[in-house]
């Protein structure tokens, strides 16, 4: 077993965080409080692969391999959760499961696009009165000839406004005997007649991201972008979401780690009773406790990256990694505001906006709940993992 | 020992940092001092009123504009005829090229950016700034003549006697270079910070208004007789042009008062700031790591503290 | 056109360095590219790319070093060689520019050979001036813009008086600034292609030179010292009463 990272893993990882830091760090602040997007930011994530870096170059992609996504991940978080939040739905909701679900020729024709950054792409499953309960979504998809009719709502899409294509569950057969049956996966031209879409506001982190909706009025969507055969939305959805809750677990293994390094400079630069409060034991609880959950958040997701690697289904092991992640990096963010005292509860400093951004990841791509029953599900012998038609590509190196 | 001093100038102007050279390799005793250029009979005079024994000087049209190959060929002639012990310079891009050039041509060495040095016989033993001055070495040169380059401002300056006289001699150029200068457009603002006692910086904290802030940090620099300095974020963000940038990939400053305006204190500025003997930091954020460079720390807005501490220094200042 | 990029492996600038029994010590901190030599590279491809041709990254120093050339690698630059050797242990300046240019010339020569203005660590910038010196061809110093047109170099020079056209004729050795532009990031493509290329090691019996003998010698490393007096935060009523204490202590302090 070797746990060292290669050279061109530690390449990459220092070349996203030069790019993260020299380059976002500077003005997330005050996008942040401006609630508004960087306006060039997905185009230099684009320029940079970082939307391509894990998709075979085949496929117009930057041919790095899984651990190399989850990385990324972690380096872009460590700045700002919205950076990361691209990677998710563009790379992992949408370009991974297409790479995984998609025939040669979507792959040639959709998948191309996304993985060169030129196109941008999202994952829509969520609506407005759905959430965790994938089965019971209301948006349809009526067969008619060579296409499909869709209609419906979906909500709390991030990059909905941004992106060109999303990756759509819908409804397709509403007779079928299991509810997981009746649905099936579309890559939607949102440019299609039909489609209207708006930004959702108030968030309480994530604040230079984007979320919104999306509506469907009728929308064509030509056979050729049905992903994979009719009634396999389900399973493609769950696999889209191994490859989302993979990026948010690698992610928020970035903001631990920002909180920890926030804190150890903060603890060890202020005083208090005449000595810096590194020095106290209750200070030194928390950062311990930090560096702990820094390490085994990272084990978690690199475990993943590696099983992905291998073509071995991490279902289980991304679920632990997402929920330990996201919990201790609320955890991490909620102490290291205690720590800086009233500077951390400003905006001055970052661990509020950590923060505040940390705490979406326990809801979103399966909230913590949920992932604490897939774990029982496994544990007690309800789930396990089955064979599918279409395997996410091992790296070929 | 036979001792020179090397005085650096462009174009005829002279590098302040010369004369400083000038006193140190006086504490050694008698001294000359080597000028090349082009129509150097006044800059000779003024090396004789700032202490010169005597003046060597290669004043050759061929050496009118400055090229590192002729004038690093013309002192390596000028050394073998006189055989020096030591040959101080300021620390300039120019001097490193020649000094480093002579050097190699005679097989000896160069003590670089020099802070500090004691003799031990005739050899010097200085000391000098590495790894971005977080550390410093002491190191000697054992061929002769041993090349000192001196940081600016940290020796102190020689007193000018006006009229005083001394001898100097012409030598010749050795103008030969495969180099050809064919331009040469001045600075718009000449930002000699190496030599200031003074330096006002800027940084990001400027960003609401960054014609204003620099501004406000000029009007303060004219009133205390200081040059105008800036972090890299500042000039990255185009409110400053570069030559104004202080730091890792500007300029390393030593004045006797730095004042640290709206510049939070990456380590990158830090190590072109952290040798200056007064620190003096203004930021809104207490917690920058600029105090822990500091002697005075203000907490407050730039835009209105500002304002108020030149009005303050014009008023104990008369003026 | 051929060009040879020469750089070094450094501390990174945010390690802390100390001195520990007279050696520095960085601790964990990673050893990178030298910052400055990141815009030669910059210079280097921008040159290939207006000129075609190609880039040579060459270093001296230890095998890790190559973690410092596969940066170039991943940048764009096309092969890269390693001067390593264990005698290669106190090199002043002038000894590695003597070394460099013995290498530049088993390379077969360049026409360009392009330099960072200085490294982090020992920080003199002399051995650019030195390597040219060793090689015999002219030196075009503190470039900010390079123009190679038919085998004439000419360059703008960035000085503090201002800015200067030089030329010369190639070969010719370079050192460049920032105004160069902003050193890209390596691509994935590129550190791909890095990670996998086998870096040639050559030592001084390849180099057909013996050990320069330095001329240059530390005697000591030394810590700076230790800051005695922590910063005085001034208080007051009245921002005018604080800036009327600032401008009397800074009065005492006698530095205006």
């Amino acid at each position: 077993m070797d746990f060292s990272l290669s050279a061109d893993h530690r390449m990459a990882q220092k070349m996203v965080r030069d790019f993260a830091q020299k380059e976002v760090a500077p003005v997330i602040k005050e996008f942040d409080r401006k609630q508004e997007p960087i306006p060039w930011v997905y185009r230099r994530m684009g320029e940079l692969g970082l939307l391509g870096i894990c998709l075979p170059e085949k496929y117009g992609g930057q041919g790095m391999d899984y651990i190399s996504l989850g990385l990324a991940c972690e380096e872009l978080e460590a700045v700002d959760t919205h950076l990361r939040v691209a990677m998710s739905v563009h790379t992992g909701l949408c370009a991974l499961t297409l790479l995984q679900w998609g025939s040669e020729e979507q792959k040639q024709r959709l998948l191309v696009p996304l993985a060169r950054g030129e196109k941008i792409g999202c994952g829509a499953f969520t609506e407005p009165g759905m959430g965790s309960d994938v089965a019971a979504m209301q948006t349809s998809a009526k067969r008619e000839g060579d296409s499909y009719l869709l209609n419906g709502e979906k909500m709390w899409i991030s990059l909905a406004a941004n992106a060109d294509f999303a990756l759509v569950t819908a409804r397709s057969d509403s007779k079928a005997a299991k509810p997981a049956e009746a649905l099936s996966s579309f890559l939607v031209d949102l440019s299609s007649p039909g489609v209207t879409r708006g930004a959702l506001h108030g968030k309480l982190g994530v604040r230079a991201g984007v979320t919104g909706w999306l509506k469907f009025d009728n929308v064509r969507v030509p056979l050729e972008n049905r992903i994979g055969a009719e009634g396999e939305g389900f399973k493609i959805t769950m696999s889209g979401f191994d490859h989302g809750r993979y990026t948010v677990a690698s992610g928020a293994t970035g903001i631990i780690r920002a909180c920890r390094d926030a804190s150890v400079a903060y603890a060890q630069n202020r005083e208090a009773f005449g000595k810096p409060i590194a020095e106290y034991q209750l200070i030194q609880q928390k950062i311990a406790q930090m560096a702990q959950d820094y390490e085994i958040a990272r084990l978690l997701y690199l475990r993943v990256g590696w099983m992905k690697n291998e073509g071995l289904r991490p279902t289980l092991e991304t679920s632990y990694a997402k929920k330990f992640a996201s919990e201790a990096s609320f955890h991490a963010a909620s102490e290291a505001i205690q720590i800086h005292g009233a500077y951390g509860y400003s905006n001055e400093y970052d661990v509020e906006r950590h923060l505040r951004n940390a705490r979406g990841a326990m809801i979103y791509e399966g909230s913590s709940e949920i992932q604490t029953l897939i774990q029982a599900g496994y544990a007690l012998g309800q789930r396990q993992n089955k064979a599918l038609r279409c395997e996410l590509p091992p790296y070929q190196g | 020992m036979k001792t020179w001093a090397y005085i650096d100038h462009f174009q005829g102007e002279p590098v302040p940092a010369s004369w400083e050279a000038l006193g140190v390799a006086k504490t050694f005793g008698e001294v000359t001092a080597v000028i090349l250029g082009a129509g150097l009979d006044a800059l000779a005079q003024i090396a004789l009123e700032y202490g010169a024994d005597s003046v060597l000087v290669a004043d050759d049209p061929a050496l009118a504009d400055y090229r590192a190959e002729a004038f690093a060929a013309t002192l390596t002639a000028l050394i073998t005829d006189s055989a020096p012990q030591a040959i101080f310079l300021p620390t300039t891009t120019r001097t490193r090229e020649v000094a480093a050039m002579s050097a190699f041509d005679l097989a000896s060495g160069v003590l670089v950016d020099v802070t500090a040095l004691e003799a031990q016989d005739e050899t010097i033993l200085a000391t000098r700034p590495v790894y971005e001055g977080k550390l410093f070495e002491k190191v000697t040169c054992s061929a002769r003549p041993q090349f000192i380059t001196l940081r600016a401002r940290a020796f102190p300056k020689p007193a000018r006697q006006a009229g005083r006289s001394g001898a100097i001699t012409k030598a010749a150029a050795q103008a030969e270079s495969k180099t050809s200068v064919e331009g040469f457009t001045p600075a718009e603002t000449n930002v000699n910070l190496a030599d200031a006692g003074v330096v006002v910086s800027g940084g990001r904290g400027v960003a609401n208004d960054p014609a204003k802030g620099f501004g406000l940090i000029g009007d303060l620099a004219k009133t205390i007789g200081g040059a105008v300095g800036a972090s890299r974020a500042a000039v990255d963000a185009n409110y400053i042009p570069y030559a104004h940038q202080v730091g890792q990939t500007g300029k390393v400053v030593s004045p006797d008062l730095y004042v640290a305006v709206g510049i939070s204190g990456a380590v990158q500025h830090l190590v072109g700031m952290r040798s200056s003997k007064v620190v003096v930091a203004v930021n809104k954020d207490a917690e920058a790591p600029i105090f822990t460079q500091a002697r005075y720390g203000v907490v407050a807005d730039l835009f209105t503290f500002l304002p108020i501490l030149n009005a303050a220094f014009k008023k104990k200042l008369g003026k | 056109m051929k060009i040879i990029t020469c750089i070094k492996q450094v501390p990174d600038s945010e390690a802390k360095v100390t001195a520990q029994n007279g050696q520095p010590s960085w601790g964990e901190a990673p050893l990178v590219i030298n910052p400055f030599d990141e815009y030669a590279v910059e210079a280097a491809l921008l040159q290939r790319e207006a000129q075609d041709g190609e880039v040579i990254a060459l270093c001296i120093g230890p095998d890790s070093a190559k973690d410092a050339l596969k940066h170039a690698l991943a940048m764009g630059a096309d092969s890269a060689i390693l001067v390593s050797d264990p005698a290669l242990g106190a090199l002043d300046s002038q000894g590695a520019a003597r070394v460099l240019a013995a290498a530049i010339q088993k390379i077969g020569g360049a026409d360009l050979a392009i330099f960072g203005r200085q490294t982090l660590d020992e920080g003199t910038g002399l051995t650019v001036s030195q390597t040219a010196r060793a090689l015999g061809w002219p030196l075009l110093s503190f470039a900010g813009s390079i123009k190679a047109e038919g085998g004439k170099i000419t360059v703008e020079r960035v000085i503090e008086e201002g800015k200067q056209t030089v030329s010369a004729a190639a070969p010719a050795v370079l050192s460049v600034v920032q105004s160069i532009g902003e050193p890209r990031y390596p691509s994935f493509m590129g550190i791909r292609k890095a990670s996998k290329a086998v870096i040639p090691v050559w030592t001084l019996a390849d180099l057909d030179i013996a050990a320069p003998a330095p001329v240059v010698t530390r005697a000591e490393l030394l810590n700076p010292p230790v800051r005695d007096q922590a910063c005085e935060m001034l208080t007051g009523e009245t921002p005018e009463a604080i800036a009327e204490t600032l401008v009397e202590k800074i009065l005492a302090e006698k530095v205006l």
